[in-house]
């Protein structure tokens, strides 16, 4: 059966990280990112302090240098168009290895690679250490709109659905002799997303047959949530505490 | 007599367009059957169903449900009582665990705590999915989608269970486990197939559906056993299939 990506973001484990309920830790990974954020540019110690403890969150979730490493690629795009910035932005330079690059643009190309990087590392333990269903039920604690979090909720269920229909299209062009070589070539796959895009449609009111088949009656039914206790969310608010503390020394040193 | 599960009388129906999907429907089925609706594609199967729980009013003629009388008032109360298990599961299973999707419609009708999780529990025994119950449902394979798909519908405690298609897509080891779970139901169910040989396992009864109306109604040998009516009707037994008591 083929899995979806969005599911391969969770590794299973029992880990103090895996248990902690995961209101605390969508909280937690939004206070930790605002506070690197937050950190003025120049103050490198303050960075290499947050990624220590995002690497000691990630070692003691046993999530593994591969996991973690791989699921960062996803930066790789971001990286390149950050790289391209000392040499579009004017202003004083420096040379550096015989290249005349831009002071300006470089901190600037620090300042988004390193915020990012550590943005995505908070992400990438927060999603390695809870499973999608828990992360909607998370939001939903934290008083996320009961309309967003099922959106988000049936998006993630039908994104498997979806990419399987559009892989078994693509099987049936390639079984009838479908090669694409050029550009040109992609107009069978600008119908196939058209024809996508109906059938999710008249999918999406059969399983609204389905809902109102099922009592559904415009609002959906909550389930209480599961309470954090004072320590738990104590040991969580550990982290973002520690950042935040970094980010005003940073301020005040700077 | 007992008071019928379903009882439809002179049930018509007409698309927009003018297309007469239903042309005076007469059905009534009893508590405690299992009937099989049989008919080519366009007979109007689906249209039918959907009248049943409500989701289509009747322009014509009436449905009632164990004696309640489908109206626009009462159409939550009519759903609770008519489960439909609709043919494709990935259409039925729309919540992010198994656990969820079956709790969705007791929710509904407003039940909690530990009452809630009892009828979730009792539907996935019924269906033999309880292990499945913290698994989101794009892992499943299709035929335990189709008996989670089930399960929720069990799960609301219908009078009837209507499915449709049940068996479609299924390898024959699901379908073996799915008419043994059926089979185990003592709920009144109508099964709407294709497979004939289904319906001759499943159902001592079978109604024949054509062209907007119920055309024969009898005991499922007999039915099957009629090849002028199954080939008026465009229904055909599998290569080498026979009824052996029918005539």
């Amino acid at each position: 059966m083929p899995d979806g990506h969005v599911h391969t973001l969770y590794r299973h484990g029992n880990t103090p990280l895996h248990r902690t309920q995961p209101h605390v830790k969508i909280a937690a990974a939004f206070l930790f990112i605002f506070a690197v954020v937050a950190t003025p540019r120049e103050a490198i110690w303050a960075f290499l302090i947050y990624f220590v403890i995002l690497i000691i969150l990630a070692v003691s979730a046993r999530l593994g240098i591969r996991f973690v490493a791989t699921r960062m690629l996803i930066e790789t795009p971001f990286v390149i168009a950050a790289l391209l910035i000392p040499f579009l932005t004017g202003g004083d330079r420096i040379s550096l290895l015989g290249i005349e690059l831009s002071r300006a643009g470089l901190w600037d190309t620090w300042n988004i690679l390193a915020k990012a990087t550590l943005g995505l590392l908070t992400s990438v333990v927060l999603a390695g250490t809870t499973d999608i269903p828990s992360v909607l039920r998370g939001l939903e604690a934290l008083r996320v709109p009961r309309v967003l979090t099922t959106i988000m909720g049936f998006m993630i269920r039908y994104l498997d659905v979806v990419l399987g229909e559009f892989r078994r299209m693509r099987v049936a062009m390639q079984s009838r002799g479908h090669d694409p070589r050029w550009i040109g070539h992609i107009k069978p796959y600008a119908t196939s997303a058209g024809l996508i895009f109906v059938r999710s449609y008249e999918r999406g009111e059969r399983v609204y047959l389905a809902m109102a088949s099922r009592g559904y009656d415009g609002h959906m039914p909550t389930r209480p949530g599961n309470q954090a206790s004072v320590p738990q969310w104590a040991a969580a608010l550990l982290a973002p505490a520690t950042a935040w503390a970094i980010a005003a020394l940073a301020w005040w040193s700077v | 007599m007992s008071v019928p599960t379903i009882a439809i009388v002179g049930l018509e129906f007409r698309y927009p367009d003018g297309t007469i999907a239903l042309d005076g429907v007469d059905l009534h089925i009893h508590p405690g059957e299992r009937v099989a609706l049989l008919g080519p594609n366009g007979a109007g199967k689906t249209t039918l169903i959907l009248h049943m729980n409500g989701i289509y009013m009747p322009q014509k003629g009436t449905v009632a449900v164990s004696g309640l009388q489908l109206t626009q008032d009462n159409v939550m109360e009519i759903r609770r009582r008519v489960g439909v298990v609709f043919q494709d599961p990935d259409d039925q299973l729309f919540m992010p665990t198994v656990g969820e999707d079956v709790e969705f419609g007791p929710r509904n009708l407003g039940l909690t705590g530990d009452e809630l999780n009892q009828r979730v529990q009792d539907a996935l025994n019924a269906m033999e999915v309880a292990d499945l119950i913290d698994r989101p449902p794009n892992h499943l394979s299709f035929g335990q989608k189709r008996r989670v798909a089930i399960a929720g519908v069990l799960a609301m405690k219908p009078s009837i269970i209507v499915l449709d298609e049940p068996t479609s897509n299924l390898d024959p080891a699901s379908r073996r486990e799915l008419a043994a779970a059926l089979k185990s139901l003592d709920t009144t169910q109508l099964i709407v197939t294709h497979d004939l040989p289904f319906a001759y396992e499943m159902c001592e009864r079978s109604v024949v559906m054509d062209v907007g109306t119920i055309v024969a109604s009898g005991e499922t040998a007999e039915v099957l056993g009629n090849d002028h009516l199954l080939q008026q009707h465009r229904l055909e037994l599998p290569y080498g299939f026979a009824i052996r008591n029918g005539n």
